[in-house]
């Protein structure tokens, strides 16, 4: 299904191109998640919940609003609250919807290690296919948001597929409908920008100055957008990373440190081949065998003498102790 | 390191060898192709329904099991807004999200239950076996209770020893009609769930 209606333009662990002559002409998709309209009310929870045939455990009260207290391979999305007192001693609720952001430049599918496991669709999407994961974690690592988690149930790491399933024949995801206040929308990412450009406008002439659009490019750009009252402190939003990279180790691991473990792979071969050319094997000569029956004969009369089947003990290959050589 | 021998050794390296010149002639088990997942709704039943918990009375589409077809047995699976209904465009609670668990909830009651005067324990009953109680005791109480003029010789023909309290989930005819039967009955303490 995924062939012919989402095309694969990246693929995680995989060298060889995907065919890419398709390309999105008509535009990529996108959710924009409008924190300004959002009044927590979770009914994205439970609509991913619903479609997605997941039911988490039940927890128990982490002491605020949020509920389940964080992500989890069963729980895809999760409101975040956090209370914030402004510089003119007024209390703002700022409420977040927590859940993977689409990265046109994805950490997770970079970091990934198994072949397929983590795909990149043209339309933006980026789906993990659990039946190729080995469980590692990396994409945890990976990740600038800390989003995908490893499901404790079989050990394979999930996150928001963006409803893959609904996108493909033409829906909007399972969240995007339920929202009963118009907070998420969903459609190509130029009307995103275009709608939000709007809600920013509007926010702006009732006091929020520094209202924006929270789109990051230090990962490409993200298929899951914010529209945020302070743009200027997107950390105010339950630590919303205000400038997101994907880490540095993931750039080690899968650039500088892959040529250089060949090269050493290569020098190990190439200097064994050497040694083997120019110093040879390690032979038994006479002297050895003869230091190695001196040495039976000296063992104190405490230890066992060798059974008929043992082999002889020869300690000149590695003799710890030269000078004892006759 | 344990103990090797010649034998073991060489039974252990053919045995790589081997496994490993299958694999790469083509008799390795393939992997799972990766695809997103079907889409579940493709054939499936749509059914439209209101939303049963409060005032807003959201319109939903309900997706079963099968076709309706004869030999199908049609079961909820899915449930979501419903796009075209002037109330909710689509959009749902919370709550209404959750439907598909409240319809399969194990604790559901999905039969009349009686508690005798006094007991401690609800029985379930037949729907015949309801009505025809209902029915009864309505009769009783307003037989005993109607009051067709007031001492003052007005006339009133009102029964206020029953209430009737009406679900909201109900469209403008079921309405209509619940009003005038309550109303024709004489009951005056007549409310509806769409007022919390």
């Amino acid at each position: 299904m995924a062939l012919q209606s989402l095309d694969i333009v990246r693929r995680s662990a995989t060298t060889t191109a995907p065919p890419g002559v398709r390309e999105a002409y008509t535009g990529t998709v996108a959710k924009l998640i409008d924190t300004t309209k959002c009044i927590g009310c979770k009914a994205c929870q439970v609509a991913c919940m619903e479609w997605n045939d997941l039911r988490d455990e039940i927890g128990s009260n982490v002491g605020v609003y949020d509920n389940p207290g964080d992500l989890s391979g069963e729980s895809w999305t999760v409101m975040r609250f956090t209370e914030y007192e402004n510089p003119k001693g007024d209390l703002e609720w700022l409420i977040r919807k927590d859940g993977c952001m689409h990265c046109a430049d994805p950490g997770c599918l970079k970091a990934c290690p198994a072949p397929g496991a983590i795909v990149q669709y043209s339309n933006g999407i980026v789906d993990f296919h659990e039946e190729n994961c080995i469980g590692c974690g990396y994409c945890i690592t990976g990740c600038p948001f800390d989003i995908p988690r490893i499901s404790k149930r079989d050990h394979k790491a999930y996150k928001c597929t963006l409803c893959s399933d609904r996108v493909a024949v033409g829906l909007e995801p399972a969240c995007i409908k339920a929202c009963p206040t118009g907070a998420l929308v969903f459609g190509t990412k130029e009307d995103m920008q275009q709608h939000a450009a709007e809600r920013v406008e509007d926010l702006k002439s009732r006091g929020f100055e520094r209202a924006g659009l929270y789109d990051p490019p230090g990962v490409g750009g993200t298929h899951v957008m914010y529209v945020l009252h302070h743009a200027d402190q997107p950390q105010l939003y339950a630590g919303l990373a205000a400038d997101p990279h994907i880490s540095s180790l993931v750039g080690l691991w899968k650039g500088a440190s892959k040529p250089i473990a060949l090269a050493a792979m290569a020098f190990t071969a190439l200097a064994g081949f050497f040694h083997f050319v120019r110093v040879g094997r390690n032979e038994i000569d006479e002297r050895d065998e003869a230091a190695a029956r001196q040495a039976l004969e000296a063992a104190p009369p405490h230890n066992a003498p060798p059974g008929p089947g043992a082999p002889p003990i020869l300690n000149s290959p590695h003799n710890p102790n030269p000078d004892k050589r006759p | 390191m344990a103990d090797v021998t010649r034998r073991e050794f060489l039974k252990v390296t053919s045995a790589t060898l081997a496994g490993s010149s299958l694999a790469l002639l083509g008799y390795s088990p393939t992997s799972a192709i990766a695809e997103v997942r079907e889409f579940k709704l493709a054939r499936a039943t749509e059914t439209r329904n209101t939303c049963p918990y409060c005032a807003v009375a959201c319109g939903v589409l309900m997706y079963s099991l099968g076709d309706r077809s004869k030999n199908a047995r049609a079961s909820i699976f899915h449930i979501e807004g419903d796009p075209d209904h002037p109330v909710n465009r689509g959009t749902l609670c919370p709550k209404g999200a959750a439907l598909i668990d409240f319809i399969h909830s194990p604790s559901r009651l999905t039969h009349p239950e009686y508690r005798a005067p006094g007991s401690d324990r609800w029985q379930p009953i037949s729907w015949d076996d309801a009505l025809d109680r209902v029915a009864k005791l309505m009769k009783q109480d307003r037989d005993a209770n109607f009051v067709a003029k007031t001492p003052e010789g007005l006339t009133v023909n009102r029964w206020l020893t029953t209430g009737m309290l009406a679900a909201s989930a109900s469209s403008n005819e079921v309405g209509y009609l619940t009003h005038k039967v309550i109303r024709s009955l004489g009951i005056l303490s007549f409310d509806n769930q769409a007022r919390v």
